[in-house]
């Protein structure tokens, strides 16, 4: 889309025109993916994983769930901050769907081109931690208090490793246009180059979507649900649907910022770039799910004192070590 | 002006990690514990009371709700007190099939314990390979009992009934297969560096306070003490057995973690003994008389279950029912420390401190 020209009814309407089916995919995506995750995690753990709703393979399992959500009934506590505890998941759901504007699958098919399109993303991104922490608070419950501090806490230490490994990046393709960057990733990946950024990257995001070992928000069997304690029925729902759109958004930032987006390996150019980075795409959620499965939960002072003291002193390592060999070469 | 104050936080009785209806009053600053007050009895169901108006094997079946995670050891528990009081002699095949059955249920009340506290401490998958294998066990004490969790199978003077033909040998088939297994759970968790991290130096105490607190079990072995009823005080046929008693200096999660995991591969070397000592036919059930009467006296007897030193006190007026019948169960003395461990903790740690005392609700309530 093109962003410099003025308001008009054309610009609104194409809006809905490429925005709706947008949409509509990633819901499929998100569905699909909980089914998917559900399906490793049993294949993981000796079991099935659902396989009666929608055939042997459960197609239809999260579809069933999300109408079961939509259905039940609203329940608010009584001295919950009412407005709060209503807006809470809009704004943690808002800013996981901003992000995927920037994102580019392949060439052609992104929504806004913009050149800033990495601090795009890093900035809005962060934004999603305001949500579970009004959650949290509106909720009027001492473990979702306490889940919310912690996701508060969690979130703004890992937001800083995680811009910083991105630094390195920038340096090599000389722009936050993430389109550029992809280009710049024709002949090497930039996880030849950025090895330890990349492994920054990737451990902060799983800390930025609270998942294990990093899930002391939702800490299951300390704090019940955290956050998630009084939500039920759609604004559960919505919740849910953010964590796991946040979670594509971040599998595809990995993909772009890391993996070279839509470009093929050598010898087999073939194969179009969609399915490219669907492929990696798709390597990097599973790995994702495969963490969850695997570890322990971390103590909150283990989690800080990791970011502080290893993530963030490497990161920088990183971004000076980058920035002096790129001299040296250039 | 800015200020902090306490706040109160109910755990339980209906949390995920209390592992039945335990419940927790912490007062907390953030998540550093003021003060912890334990509160206990929603499952209280008065066995001992109970107790006092049924004949001796009448009790039997109430023994196998207390400590449901490991109801052979409970079984045995009481039918020894009486028959220790009696003086009743057990056939030979009869104890060999209780020494099995029990260890059985170590190993099986192990496996839960193992998975449950990696599902405390975040870790979802250890559950069900755990609950895998403890299926296999439940499976081999069904084939011998006909229940799943309470068995009910020991009688005073024997077992209920013989084992099933070829069963032996399918516990013999199962010992390799479960040191295998244990093989591959050391692998994938104990050296796991998140979970050292969160349970090395945790809810950690001295030899001195797990003697004072009354511990026992696991959880005075990890203090350095080499406690061990079947060693020191052997009962049934445990002094034919070739065992380790496994103890570790630390005092800490960790050590008790280590404690159990061993504990596993000596209950399997047991069991692996029995199955080649038993002898190959005989009775099992020895002489004994149409009522239970035990003289007119008190005795006081004690084995090791799984979660330590279990023990039955019978006071009898040579009635059919008992006068006054006492359990000492120890989920109920090892988690009196608990208060004193959790003072000044991060509350991440409640769940691993609490889960490392490994307590059976129905045992702690009676």
């Amino acid at each position: 889309m093109n962003l410099e020209q003025p308001p008009s009814m054309e610009g609104f309407l194409s809006f809905f025109i490429y925005v709706v089916p947008f949409l509509i995919f990633v819901l499929s995506f998100v569905t699909f993916a909980i089914l998917a995750e559900r399906k490793v995690m049993g294949t993981m753990q000796l079991r099935s994983g659902p396989n009666r709703t929608g055939g042997r393979f459960g197609l239809l399992q999260t579809v069933a769930d999300v109408f079961k959500l939509l259905l039940k009934e609203d329940t608010i506590p009584k001295d919950a901050d009412r407005t709060l505890f209503k807006w809470s998941p809009i704004l943690a759901f808002v800013p996981a769907f901003m992000v995927l504007a920037v994102i580019p699958f392949t060439k052609h098919f992104q929504f806004a081109d913009i050149g800033i399109g990495l601090l795009y993303y890093v900035a809005i991104s962060s934004l999603s931690v305001i949500g579970i922490v009004t959650g949290g608070w509106a909720s009027n419950n001492k473990y979702s208090l306490i889940g919310g501090m912690r996701a508060a806490a969690q979130m703004i230490s890992y937001e800083i490793p995680l811009v910083l490994s991105i630094v390195g990046v920038i340096f090599l393709a000389g722009s936050l246009n993430l389109n550029t960057i992809v280009g710049a990733q024709q002949s090497v990946w930039f996880i030849l180059y950025q090895p330890v950024g990349f492994i920054i990257f990737y451990i902060a995001s799983v800390a930025e979507l609270n998942r294990v070992p990093f899930d002391l928000p939702e800490a299951e069997s300390e704090l019940v649900a955290g956050y998630l304690v009084e939500y039920s029925g759609f604004r559960f729902a919505i919740f849910m649907l953010a964590e796991y759109v946040y979670m594509f958004a971040m599998a595809a930032m990995t993909t772009v910022l890391f993996l070279g987006g839509w470009h093929p390996i050598p010898y087999f150019e073939m194969i179009p770039g969609a399915i490219w980075f669907a492929i990696k795409f798709s390597l990097i959620f599973f790995s994702l799910m495969w963490i969850r499965f695997t570890f322990p939960r971390i103590r909150g002072d283990q989690l800080m004192t990791f970011a502080w003291k290893g993530l963030i002193p490497i990161s920088i390592i990183n971004i000076f070590l980058t920035a002096i060999i790129y001299e040296i070469l250039s | 002006m800015l200020r902090t104050e306490e706040m109160i936080l109910n755990v339980g009785p209906q949390h995920p990690s209390t592992h039945g209806v335990f419940r927790l009053i912490l007062k907390i600053d953030g998540e550093i514990i003021h003060e912890a007050t334990p509160v206990i009895g929603y499952l209280h169901r008065g066995t001992e009371k109970i107790a006092e108006d049924l004949q001796y094997t009448q009790i039997i079946p109430y023994t196998d709700r207390m400590d449901y995670l490991s109801a052979m050891t409970n079984n045995y528990v009481i039918c020894h007190a009486v028959e220790t009081m009696m003086g009743i002699e057990i056939p030979e095949r009869a104890e060999y099939l209780r020494v099995i059955a029990m260890e059985l249920g170590r190993v099986a009340s192990h496996l839960v314990w193992w998975g449950t506290y990696l599902l405390d401490l975040g870790s979802q998958s250890p559950f069900l390979y755990a609950f895998r294998d403890r299926e296999m066990i439940i499976n081999l004490l069904t084939e011998l009992s006909g229940a799943r969790l309470t068995f009910n199978y020991m009688r005073i003077g024997g077992v209920k009934w013989d084992a099933p033909d070829g069963w032996i040998k399918k516990v013999q088939e199962f010992v390799p297969y479960m040191r295998r297994q244990l093989a591959g759970y050391h692998e994938l968790v104990s050296g796991n560096e998140i979970f050292i991290s969160r349970v090395k130096g945790v809810g950690k105490y001295t030899k001195n306070d797990a003697i004072a607190y009354s511990l026992s079990g696991a959880n005075l072995r990890s203090t350095g003490v080499s406690w061990d009823v079947r060693k020191n005080d052997p009962y049934s046929l445990y002094d034919r057995f070739d065992f380790d008693v496994p103890v570790r200096q630390e005092g800490d999660a960790l050590a008790r973690y280590e404690c159990r995991m061993a504990e596993i591969d000596q209950s399997l070397k047991i069991i692996e003994q029995a199955c080649e000592q038993i002898p190959s036919k005989g009775p099992v059930l020895g002489k004994v008389p149409r009522m239970i009467r035990p003289p007119k006296g008190e005795t006081f007897v004690r084995i090791e279950s799984p979660r330590g030193e279990i023990g039955c006190y019978i006071a009898s007026d040579g009635s059919k029912e008992p006068y006054r019948i006492k359990f000492r169960r120890p989920s109920f003395y090892n988690l009196q420390i608990l208060p004193k461990l959790l003072k000044g903790e991060n509350i991440a740690n409640v769940i691993a401190i609490l889960g490392a005392v490994d307590i059976v609700l129905g045992e702690v309530d009676g």
